[in-house]
């Protein structure tokens, strides 16, 4: 169970109420380490959310935990990920000369570890609108 | 100010009016807190957000030591003492953050490194900093967040997700709000949403566009050529994934409006072409103005990092990435940016403000900076991974919470704070302006040149 997606890093609200709460508290560590990919990517990959992963790239490697979105929420081969050390530590220190890493789009290799202990989260059923 | 509480005790409640959550770049200032006096703690936070509630529920006055060095706690003069020795004989000093505090504090930040002959960098340089550097290039057609509530009935936001990371956004500026020239709020506008993720913002969207990943300026660039008569090609969905027909519906909508504003987030600054992204935008706003009025702004992230602009570029004339080591600044990013003197293994020492650069840079530059190579200085208010791993860490007070002072609004509106109560920790303010004394005094020891200089 292994795949290769585009990794796109970015703010959440709660994300941001973990940041209050401390970066050193469960809930951000929890929000930051959630990998949400598409419906149909976490199908390929044999996944299912609440699975443990490895994601890596040439710069480094994380462990987090994956949330499959439902259709149209995320494009097929993309990956979304809240702001945070997880993520930081994919990320390439080269600046093309503007002082801002290539923070979005990067690729990352995606392997399963182990299942998720919690209860799978079914979900909802497909409507045409997605 | 006396209530009762649920439990019928006496609470010593204070009432704060139109306090402003320094959360995000929004800085509301209608925010009415209820201040539990005794245990000195916000109870309620009436009309802030799901951020700001956050924000102002969850300060609490740690009990912790002011200052440490090497983990240990030390009296506060000792550790500011500390920090100006490791500044001022450090061989490529830098200073980076100053976003989540107040202006009057960013003012100390320049003298300081120019003393050092050091580098000063705001939090810009991973957010929006190539926004300011298209700036630069092709000019910012600006407004202010007043204009757009109303003025605009065609309210764009590209790459960004508000409803996330601006709740009030939408509700306080620019898509439900009534206006002078827009009195049915949402009604009144044609609000559109381009990104790659449907995300929570597209569901307030009239039109929302799924752009290809990385194709941003792809589609930004079909849409300037439309300015000039360049009809958008056949292939379109193929280029950007958006037809034909919805991007030339786009463009008549941009150009028959009556005042038209696009906001844009990270999505366009932290991608591949970075600046051009921006540059590519904001020229489109400009280009637009040959058929109405169109304005474009960043939206810009924590409380005060607008501020922290303003203040270095009016101290010296430019806005991050500034280096003095030749005794007058000079602005070079990608040179003298903080990811790439920490990723280059440049610097020696490092004053991290209120900012938390071992959660957010990038792994190689973290390697740097919680190395021995590099002395790690941090003043934040909370603990964060940059001040566990700081050899000498300075907690302060909280800015808008526990001090008052003066922050900017993303559109660049000063706005004055109004803190809720007292903290034991001192103020940035304080911390910094000792900091720079002492480390002027060391710098005229050594008979540096501009160590005499008059700031403003």
């Amino acid at each position: 169970m292994k795949g290769q997606l585009i990794l796109i890093p970015g703010r959440s609200a709660k994300q941001g109420v973990g940041l209050n709460k401390g970066k050193l508290k469960d809930e951000y560590q929890k929000v930051t380490t959630t990998l949400e990919v598409s419906f149909e990517d976490a199908a390929r990959m044999g996944l299912e959310t609440g699975d443990h992963v490895k994601i890596s790239n040439n710069i480094g490697e994380t462990n987090v935990t994956v949330k499959a979105l439902r259709e149209g929420k995320i494009p097929e081969g993309y990956a979304f990920i809240p702001y945070g050390p997880p993520s930081s530590c994919l990320f390439d220190g080269e600046t093309c000369g503007t002082g801002m890493p290539a923070s979005k789009g990067m690729t990352i290799d995606v392997e399963f570890i182990k299942k998720g202990e919690k209860k799978k989260t079914k979900l909802p059923p497909r409507t045409a609108a997605g | 100010m006396s209530a009762v509480s649920k439990d019928n005790t006496i609470v010593n409640e204070k009432i704060v009016e139109n306090a402003t959550c320094t959360f995000c770049g929004c800085c509301c200032d209608d925010i009415t807190l209820t201040v539990d006096m005794d245990k000195k703690v916000v109870t309620k936070a009436k009309d802030a957000c799901v951020l700001g509630k956050s924000w102002f529920l969850n300060h609490v006055i740690e009990d912790k030591p002011i200052a440490r060095i090497a983990g240990k706690e030390v009296p506060l003069d000792d550790a500011i003492d500390e920090a100006a020795k490791i500044l001022i004989e450090a061989k490529f000093p830098i200073l980076y953050g100053m976003s989540d505090t107040i202006c009057e504090a960013q003012r100390q930040c320049a003298p300081i490194m120019d003393d050092c002959l050091g580098t000063i960098d705001t939090t810009t340089s991973v957010c929006h900093g190539p926004s300011g550097m298209a700036f630069q290039g092709v000019g910012e057609p600006s407004m202010t967040l007043g204009e757009v509530k109303n003025r605009a009935d065609f309210v764009m936001y590209w790459g960004g997700n508000p409803a996330e990371a601006h709740p009030r956004h939408f509700a306080r500026y620019a898509v439900t709000p009534e206006g002078m020239f827009t009195p049915n709020g949402k009604d009144d506008r044609t609000v559109v949403i381009c990104d790659v993720r449907h995300t929570k913002t597209a569901g307030v969207a009239d039109i929302f566009l799924q752009v290809k990943p990385g194709k941003d300026f792809e589609l930004l660039w079909m849409l300037r050529a439309a300015c000039k008569g360049v009809e958008i090609p056949d292939n379109c969905k193929e280029i950007c994934g958006i037809d034909k027909e919805t991007v030339t519906d786009l463009f008549e909508k941009m150009k028959n409006c009556t005042y038209g504003v696009i906001f844009f987030g990270m999505g366009l600054t932290m991608s591949r072409g970075r600046h051009f992204n921006s540059g590519a935008l904001m020229a489109l706003a400009t280009d637009l103005n040959e058929f109405t009025h169109f304005v474009a702004k960043p939206a810009r992230g924590h409380g005060n990092v607008t501020g922290a602009d303003n203040v270095v570029a009016w101290q010296t004339g430019y806005p991050f990435g500034v280096n003095f080591s030749r005794g007058h600044p000079r602005f070079n990013p990608g040179e003298f940016t903080t990811v790439d003197t920490l990723t280059r293994g440049e610097a020696d020492a490092a004053l991290i403000i209120a900012s938390d650069p071992v959660a957010n840079f990038p792994k190689p530059a973290i390697d740097h900076i919680t190395s021995e190579k590099c002395k790690l200085i941090s003043i934040d208010t909370k603990n964060t991974p940059t001040s566990e791993a700081a050899h000498v860490s300075i907690q302060t007070s909280t800015y808008g919470i526990n001090t008052g002072g003066t922050v900017y609004r993303m559109d660049d509106v000063p706005i004055s704070l109004r803190p809720a109560f007292d903290s034991p920790f001192p103020s940035d303010l304080e911390v910094l302006t000792k900091l720079r004394k002492k480390v002027n005094k060391l710098a005229k020891k050594l008979n540096r040149p501009y160590a005499t200089k008059k700031y403003i």
